[in-house]
């Protein structure tokens, strides 16, 4: 059930907060052992707010008052959005028992719009990851098949909104870091234009990248979100001086589509069926398919692991055990004899990161050094203007672009582990406009590809497959007026 | 060494001078921005480094570093930009500082000094302040993050300075400026003022050798101590030849008790900062409007306007320097020659007034400045008009000077309270006169034998029975009268 149901449910007094919340938190009871999509549940706190909201709705219904748009709908945060008082420990070691002492501004307008945060959802550590297993947690289990990884980074949250948890979910986006998990959970996630949704309290990665970015059962329900979501925020100097955009709609005829090149042999067996049918089903629908390359779109991955680590080895120095989070052991009390600060600082980051996160600190580190900067940051910055140049070009020719979101469905636990180029690789598709700042949505479309082939004894293609839109920059609310049109035509 | 070498050398000094701005709250976040709180009370998720927390600018800051510009004669960038230099310690909040690296608001500009020289800037960038370690507690090291975000501007000059008096020369006008300005209180004692020296020397024609940065000196005075202390190490290492004595590049401590310079241990100072720009901030554009704004209030400079008092107003040298040494002092000034517009040399008897009893009393007080105190420029007028239309005898004029610094009040009725108002009733005069006669009858043939000056010796008597509030010169006229009448 989508949270705009679930709302209704509840104004028509079918059921109250309370039991929406306490079935909500049964099944994550029941469920969630072999899922792993929360690190934490606020189970107190969760209660204590569905019997206020209760409360609240017969003032509201005495008042003739009309209640917020998420009222009593439980939601899910990822673990890397400030939440006041609660633990947002992004997965690491370092912020292990963190309490935030102030809440984000998306998760305080989800709050404000009535929905009822039940506690953190699983990620990869710090967002850095496409497979939810670089969580000092344990990894999160796809829901459509717990042997698979849920994709990643927000996999907890995809998860959580895949098992039914929650109609509602927040992640960060990156460099797909929503968009990949909600096409291998077979949900829909939207990353929006750089800077629609205020970063303030999203814990930063790549800070020039991060957006908060909502998942949800269908795509009216992330304009739902993005309506609440979305807006100025004086807290943010990267927040679009804008107000929240109001939902349009689209319809497909006549609807320009570029259909993104890309190298043959680049997408699994399954990925390719259900995205020729998904873009089949557009074009019977009326939309004009278009083919679009991206002249320097084989420069998006190099590009991006040398910017969001560049970022990321800056925003990750303040985790250095001075006043917060942990400290190396040897150092808590008092310094050991000798210990210098510089001593401190390294024991202490030595042991609170993972394998990963190490590895980008290094890497980003690297590409900003003295004498490799111009060599390695530079020529990853101009290659990022170049790659907008191409979208600018596409968009003067198409509406939106497509393309799957990930080519490949989720695969098994630990199968890339231990090569991290493969793992790297899995972003191909939705680092590209990342870096161009554009808001992107992945749909689900494997529901398509099954009627087409009918094949229901092979695995593989049963998986979650998802298609996805990329628009220009500004034009959210149309793009998702898009997504929902596609989504109308699946079954 | 002798000193004819010495002379030989040729000392080149450049400064980097940090000055805190003035704004109310700090530059990136809503936090006070405010010396000597308890600490670690002026703090937040921005200016601690919290997750996730993000820095807005604080456009203030952004007017006042303009203002700072403007000031300094600088070109002022259309759009600058925030960068990160990265590195830590345990005072930095987000392992980073956030600073102007590549793009400064301000390049170029500069100050002449008296003897007519002009100490070119490099640039000027806004940085925000990091927070203060306390390292002397036992084992532990104390932070306080109290100064951390604090916005501050970093003025980098060229090497034109040749002396340690030079240097000093150029900080006094620095600081005259920005405080004149109203950008900085450029106070070294609360390190709102701070300041690092790069000195190297070299033999006429020659290349300048290894420069040596000076840091951790905390007064004007350290900074000429550093300065002729390093100037003369190096020169003696250069002539001593020795190969362990060259000086090499590198960071130097100042030592307040030896009055000398050490190598910083540590090689702390010598990292990548791996400078990138910062991603959380948008590019900073100075426009038109804005820089019309900051330029209409930027006032008058001190130079300016000792100038302008000396020539047009006529007020001597010494007493234009006092009045110009502060910016409320000099607006108080102003605004009392503006108050006595009719009268003819108010701005003398202003400046003479100010410079003379008003700041003696200030002073006597102990604490606080002028612009702390109740008198306004208003009452000084009317108290020198007093004085000028004879009503008030100067004394009394001291005397209510004094309550209305210390207490305030209004003019007019403290006269009659006090009971200060000149006597100028002749009656009253002569009696007092006649008294101060009986028994004095030498000092009256001296007078008439020729000794005008004699006279005094009665004034005193006179002016004590008036309580001061006669009119000395009335006084005399009738003693001498007196005399005269009495006389053979
Ligand atoms: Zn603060």
């Amino acid at each position: 059930m989508d949270a705009r149901t679930l709302r209704e449910q509840i104004l028509r007094g079918e059921a109250t907060v309370l039991e929406t919340v306490r079935s909500a938190l049964a099944d994550i009871d029941r469920r969630d052992g072999e899922v792993h999509a929360f690190l934490t549940v606020e189970k107190d706190y969760a209660l204590e707010r569905a019997a206020a909201l209760d409360r609240e709705l017969v003032e509201l219904k005495a008042q003739g008052a009309v209640p917020p748009p998420l009222f009593g709908v439980p939601v899910a945060i990822k673990a890397n959005l400030a939440w006041q008082g609660f633990e947002t420990n992004c997965a690491s070691r370092t912020l292990e028992n963190w309490r935030a002492p102030y809440t984000a501004t998306a998760v305080r307008r989800l709050v404000d719009a009535g929905a009822v945060p039940l506690g953190t959802t699983n990620m990869d550590e710090f967002a850095m990851g496409s497979s939810t297993e670089n969580s000092c947690h344990g990894p999160t289990r796809n829901p459509r098949d717990l042997t698979r990884i849920p994709g990643g980074s927000s996999g907890g949250s995809a998860a959580a909104v895949a098992a039914g948890f929650v109609p509602l979910a927040l992640g960060s986006d990156t460099g797909g870091s929503v968009r990949q998990p909600a096409a291998l959970c077979g949900v829909a996630g939207f990353k929006p234009t750089y800077g629609r949704i205020s970063r303030y309290g999203l814990v930063a990665f790549g800070s020039s990248l991060d957006q908060v970015s909502p998942i949800a059962t269908n795509v009216g329900d992330l304009e739902l979100a993005l309506a609440i979501l979305a807006g100025v925020d004086e807290r943010d100097a990267t927040c679009l001086r804008e107000p929240a955009p109001r939902p349009q709609s689209v319809g497909l005829a006549g609807l320009r589509l570029g259909v993104l090149e890309m190298a043959p042999n680049s997408l699994e067996a399954g990925v390719e069926a259900a995205y020729n049918a998904a873009a089949a089903a557009l074009e019977a629908a009326g939309a004009v398919l278009k083919p679009i390359a991206l002249p320097h779109g084989d420069l998006a991955i190099p590009t991006y692991y040398v910017l969001a680590t560049a970022e990321a080895s800056s925003n990750l120095a303040r985790y250095d055990g001075v006043r917060y989070g942990l400290r190396a052991k040897q150092y808590r009390d008092q310094a050991p004899a000798g210990g210098s600060l510089q001593e401190m600082f390294a024991a202490t980051r030595r042991a609170a990161f993972g394998a990963e996160v190490k590895r980008r600190i290094l890497l980003g580190t690297f590409v900003l050094s003295h004498g490799y900067q111009d060599a390695w940051y530079g020529r990853a910055s101009r290659a990022r203007r170049l790659l907008a140049q191409d979208y600018a070009a596409a968009f003067e020719q198409v509406d939106a672009i497509i393309s799957p979101t990930s080519p490949c469905v989720a695969f098994p636990l630990g199968a890339r582990t231990a090569d991290p180029l493969s793992m790297y690789l899995a972003d191909t598709l939705t680092v590209p406009a990342s870096l161009a700042g554009l808001p992107a949505v992945s749909v689900p479309c494997h529901a398509l590809a099954e009627e087409r082939n009918g094949s229901g004894q092979d695995r593989q293609a049963e998986l979650p497959v998802g298609l996805q839109f990329v628009g220009p920059a500004g034009e959210d609310a149309r793009l998702l007026a898009m997504a929902r049109a596609f989504e109308e035509l699946a079954p | 060494m002798s000193a004819p070498t010495e002379t030989t050398w040729v000392p080149v000094i450049g400064l980097e001078v940090h000055c805190q701005l003035k704004t109310a709250s700090k530059i990136f976040c809503g936090c006070a921005n405010r010396f000597g709180a308890p600490p670690n009370t002026l703090t937040c998720p921005v200016c601690t480094g919290q997750p996730g927390a993000l820095p807005v600018l604080n456009d203030t800051a952004l007017d006042l570093a303009l203002r700072a510009g403007l000031a300094l004669d600088c070109e002022l960038a259309s759009v600058s930009r925030f960068d990160r230099k990265n590195y830590f310690y345990c005072d930095l909040p987000k392992g980073y500082q956030i600073t102007q690296y590549e793009v400064p608001f301000a390049s170029g500009g500069g100050i002449e000094l008296a003897n007519g020289k002009h100490i070119r800037l490099t640039r000027i960038h806004m940085e925000e302040d990091a927070g203060k370690a306390i390292h002397d507690r036992g084992t532990h090291t104390l932070v306080d993050l109290n100064r951390a975000g604090v916005p501050l501007i970093e003025i980098v000059t060229e090497a034109d300075m040749q002396s340690a008096a030079e240097a000093f020369e150029f900080l006094g006008l620095l600081k005259e400026r920005l405080r004149f300005a109203g950008v900085s209180d450029c106070d070294m004692e609360k390190g709102s003022l701070r300041c690092d020296v790069n000195v190297s020397v070299h033999l006429p024609d020659e290349p300048w050798r290894t420069k040596v940065e000076v840091k951790n000196l905390n007064s004007f005075r350290h900074v000429r101590t550093a300065i002729e202390h390093e100037i003369a190490r190096q020169i003696s290492a250069y002539e001593s030849e020795d190969p362990s004595r060259q000086p090499v590049q590198e960071t130097r401590l100042f030592d307040v008790d030896s009055g000398t310079t050490r190598p910083m241990r540590g090689k702390e100072d010598e990292g990548d900062y791996r400078y990138f720009p910062d991603p959380d901030l948008v590019p900073v554009s100075a426009s038109r409007e804005r820089l019309e704004e900051q330029r209409r209030l930027l006032p008058e400079l001190p130079a300016q306007r000792r100038e302008r008092y000396v020539s047009e107003w006529r007020v001597g040298a010494r007493e234009a320097a006092i009045l110009t040494a502060d910016r409320p002092l000099a607006d108080f000034f102003e605004a009392t020659v503006r108050a006595l517009a009719e009268n003819e040399g108010g701005a003398q008897a202003a400046a003479k007034w100010l410079t003379n009893d008003v700041l003696r009393i200030v002073g006597e007080q102990g604490t606080g400045s002028l612009s702390d105190m109740p008198l306004t420029p208003g009452q000084l007028a009317r108290v020198i008009s007093l004085v000028e239309g004879g009503e008030l005898q100067r004394k009394g004029a001291q005397c209510l000077l004094a309550r209305l610094i210390t207490e305030g009040g209004e003019v007019d009725s403290l006269v009659v309270e006090l009971g200060l108002a000149a006597v100028t009733d002749d009656g009253q005069l002569r009696a007092w006169c006649l008294a101060a006669l009986a028994g004095r009858e030498s000092v009256a043939a001296q007078v008439r034998a020729g000794n005008e000056k004699a006279i005094g010796a009665l004034m005193g008597p006179v002016m004590g029975s008036s309580g001061g509030r006669a009119d000395p010169a009335r006084v005399r006229a009738l003693l001498l009268e007196l005399i005269r009448e009495d006389g053979p």
